[in-house]
């Protein structure tokens, strides 16, 4: 287990500097200048600011010198915002983001794993039809439509709940089933799936002669066993949460790190560009990893380094 | 064994949970009470809720080029004048106006600095810290985006210390400005310009607290707590990404002036949010794009504002067919703008055939500068004459169809004009096909600039009150004509009113240079004149919107309930 965390570690490492390396020379061929008002700058006033931020140096010169700061843990400043530290935007706007993301997350797992189970228990019943009706509204409603829905009726017609802001639990409840709408509809679908392939296996009849209850057998058995596959799906939900939560975060008026990551690719903010696609890559990579683990842990059948657990 | 894995699992998710809790609590929920100006009870307390569609990108003054930071520095801090409700430079830091004396054929203006002119720490605001912010403007290495505005201004080698190549290139203690004294302050202009004062209130010209933005070195103006203020409000939070808090400041010289105490401002980029904002009471101050217009336009807090920004397009004379002045008549003509302006934009923009706006700028006699062809040009002509326009074009190029690439931007508006130019264009010009071609704006501008389009949508903001701001832009090399315009008569005329002292005889100048662009070369195509719908409750009272500078001033509005 210890050799193969290791090797992954390394190869992740390898990987996150083919990323960096990539996006460096892919923004390169941005065109247009990282200034805000490029339109009312002369030909002089873009030369002097390029010089000013190293601009002008050969591409490779200045692959060199972002390696190389990278490796020191140097992320550069930002050129919209007149200077301030990388890793300084990026920690006041992943608070936002991750907690959103997450609380979504778990709120969406747990509805999805419920509802995917008892339709998979309830099988071609009145519950079962209604819970994939939920759940194919659930992927094919564009969470912002759901999103600006609650916000009228909730928030301005009943007054229930605050329109938009990031201020406290309350704040939160909205974006969170607008962006949850998408886990419980996906894990929902997934886990009864998986359920109702379980429940046709041998080992389950088994189970159920051997005498154990109806309830042991759905929680010891099959529950567990369909689970597994849900973990795969974990990791890629988790970072397409994060990412994926661009518009939510600017109807409910979130200053988290999606809304970042759009803009600086439009305004050719680069070391904000590099800053956040490194972010979130290392995010996927340790996610990734993460589920890898967890996945070994839950199923004792799957063997870890040659088999040696 | 099985159990306690299961155990585990169910305990990080509970852990996880019990973090993530701790976390929403935390971060966020001090004092940023954005909304709270409810003001039941009647009490006119005084909070003004605001949002902005942007975070502010620069608050030092020397860096900054957008909206957002220039009005946000309009309220925290000052220069020797500031604008007031009428558009009019009114003293600030200047105690009075400047004594003016003659030599040599420059003009030395003498500033004395109010002796109350403070900066938020209770230090004086000295002549040194307007030294020390122009100088920094200037310098190669600080750079300021604005830094021609003072060879704009007319001031002593300001425009030889940013050229390269040139004697003065880099040296700022060239530029005609020095520190008499503590307080006084001596400009040395070479060419006087009619709108120096008004100049004076650019973000540019505003001083820096020397001593202090020395200590913070590069750490200067990038946080609420590494600046000083010398305007009407201090910045009392600045939540990069939310938004920023202004209070009252105490050390300002107009203090008794200010009535409000308090100025939340979150950013909110998301219209209908913004509405939804407002009908909640969270905030006093919403712009509505088209879609929202009709839905409060009969609301008594409903009203629109024409702003001096001209939309257009460039008909690019590189182009075989542009460069023939009966095409470029045809598409002038075909273009309905009153369905532009009533229709798809219905927030009070004006149709234009005029490229100098309207309530923009006086001149010598007091009258518009709009007073001058005040419906624009060819503005009682329309289709039947476009169509003999674009017959006459066609005969002369010998063909019976031209094809054409529009080029402009991705947003929703730009695509939504592109398709009304399309759709305005193709049936009432036999022959025409016109290709739209959408980018992002950074692509847009590479494309424009390298002369890679046939027509393209472009707008223009004034960067001071006076018409040369619109008019210098079309000059034969001028930076902004990417279009391959060339007209002898026309750089003329604009040149010569450069450098014309007779108020008189410049403004005739400049009237005659658009006529020039407009009716005898056609060289653009106006669209419309920018509007803006707003709603405002009943209770904001003094808020005033300014037509070029820094949007909007906070410093006389009053909260009557």
């Amino acid at each position: 287990m210890g050799r193969y965390i290791g090797g992954r570690i390394i190869s992740m490492l390898i990987t996150f500097l083919i990323i960096a390396s990539l996006t460096f020379f892919l923004m390169k061929l941005l065109p247009g200048t990282p200034f805000n008002n490029q339109d009312k700058l002369t030909e002089t006033q873009i030369v002097q600011l390029n010089d000013k931020y190293g601009l002008n140096d050969p591409v490779p010169v200045q692959y060199f010198n972002y390696m190389k700061n990278l490796i020191s843990g140097d992320l550069g400043v930002s050129f919209q915002q007149d200077g301030r530290e990388v890793s300084t935007i990026i920690g006041e706007r992943i608070g936002p983001s991750a907690y959103l993301g997450l609380q979504s997350l778990v709120v969406g797992t747990i509805i999805g794993l419920f509802l995917g189970i008892i339709a998979a228990l309830r099988h071609n019943s009145f519950l079962d039809y209604g819970t994939m009706v939920i759940a194919v509204l659930g992927i094919s409603i564009p969470n912002f439509v759901i999103a600006g829905l609650m916000q009228y009726w909730l928030g301005v017609k009943w007054q229930l709940l605050p329109v938009a802001y990031w201020d406290g639990f309350a704040y939160t409840i909205m974006p969170t089933i607008a962006i949850a709408s998408i886990v419980v509809a996906t894990i929902a679908r997934f886990m009864r799936t998986e359920m109702l392939e379980v429940l046709g296996q041998d080992y389950i009849t088994t189970a159920k002669a051997k005498g154990l209850s109806s309830t042991a057998v759905v929680i010891r058995h099959t529950i567990r066993n369909a689970s597994i596959p849900i973990i795969t799906i974990m990791g890629p939900l988790v970072v397409g949460l994060m990412t994926g939560t661009l518009v939510i975060e600017q109807i409910f008026v979130i200053p988290g790190l999606g809304e970042k990551f759009v803009n600086s690719i439009l305004t050719n903010d680069f070391p904000i560009i590099m800053g956040t696609t490194l972010f979130f890559s290392l995010l996927f990579i340790v996610v990734i990893l993460i589920v890898d683990i967890m996945y070994g842990i839950i199923d004792p059948r799957i063997r870890l380094a040659g088999g040696k657990s | 064994m099985k159990k306690s894995r299961w155990t585990l699992v169910l305990s990080l998710v509970l852990v996880l949970s019990v973090f993530l809790s701790a976390c929403g609590g935390g971060s966020n929920n001090g004092g940023n009470s954005g909304g709270e100006g409810d003001g039941e009870g009647g009490s006119a307390e005084q909070v003004l809720n605001l949002v902005e569609t942007a975070e502010i990108p620069s608050m030092d003054t020397t860096q900054a080029t957008d909206n957002t930071s220039f009005k946000a520095m309009n309220q925290v801090f000052e220069g020797l004048y500031r604008l007031d409700e009428n558009n009019e430079p009114t003293l600030g830091m200047a105690a009075e106006e400047p004594k003016e004396e003659e030599k040599d054929g420059e003009t030395v203006y003498t500033f004395t600095i109010r002796d109350d002119a403070k900066w938020s720490d209770g230090s004086d605001v000295v002549a040194d810290d307007f030294i020390y912010a122009w100088h920094k403007a200037l310098n190669p290495d600080t750079i300021s985006p604005y830094a021609s505005m003072f060879g704009t201004a007319g001031i002593k080698n300001g425009n030889a210390i940013i050229t390269e190549g040139d004697p003065l290139y880099g040296k700022v203690e060239e530029l005609g400005a020095k520190a008499v004294d503590e307080k006084t302050l001596e400009i040395t202009v070479e060419n006087q310009v009619p709108y120096f004062k008004a100049l004076l209130t650019f973000a540019t010209f505003y001083p820096q607290p020397k001593a202090f933005a020395e200590e913070q070195g590069e750490k200067f103006a990038l946080e609420s707590d590494t600046m000083l203020y010398n305007g009407p409000f201090v910045f009392a939070e600045w939540n990069h990404g939310e938004g920023w808090t202004y209070e009252k400041n105490a050390e300002y010289w107009d203090a008794e002036t200010v009535s409000l105490e308090k100025i939340t401002t979150k950013v909110v980029q998301d219209t209908a949010t913004t509405v939804n904002l407002y009908e909640t009471g969270k905030i006093d101050r919403a712009g509505l794009s088209a879609d929202f217009v009709d839905q409060f336009k009969d609301n008594e807090e409903f009203s629109t504002l024409v702003d001096p920004t001209m939309y257009f397009m460039r008909m690019n004379q590189e182009n075989e067919a542009l460069a023939n002045k009966d095409i470029r008549k045809a598409l002038y003509l075909a273009y309905d703008r009153e369905g532009l302006v009533n229709v798809l934009l219905n927030n009070g923009s004006i149709a234009a055939k005029y490229f100098v706006p309207k309530d923009f700028v006086k001149g010598p006699e007091g009258d518009d500068f709009r007073e001058f062809a005040p419906d624009g040009f060819y503005a009682d002509q329309g289709e039947e004459e476009a169509k003999e326009a674009w017959e006459a074009g066609l005969e002369a190029l010998g063909t019976d169809s031209v094809e054409l690439e529009f080029l402009t931007t991705d947003n929703e508006l730009a695509a939504k004009i592109a398709e009304y130019a399309k759709d305005q264009f193709e049936t009432k010009l036999d022959g025409l096909t016109l290709t739209i071609n959408k980018q992002p704006w950074k692509q847009f501008l590479e494309l424009e600039d390298s002369g890679d389009f046939d027509i393209s949508t472009g707008g223009w903001g004034p960067d001071y009150p006076d018409p040369m701001t619109f008019l210098y832009m079309f000059e034969t090399d001028g930076a902004y004509n990417r279009m391959g315009y060339s007209s002898e008569k026309y750089d003329e005329l604009v040149s010569g009113a450069k450098k014309e002292t007779d108020e008189a005889k410049r403004w005739k100048m400049m009237q005659d240079a658009e006529k020039v662009l407009m009716e005898e070369d056609i060289a653009i195509i106006p669209t419309y004149q920018k509007g803006n719908a707003i709603l405002q409750k009943d209770y904001v009272k003094n808020f005033y919107v300014h037509s070029f500078g820094a949007d909007s001033s906070y410093k006389w509005v009053k909260i009557e309930k």
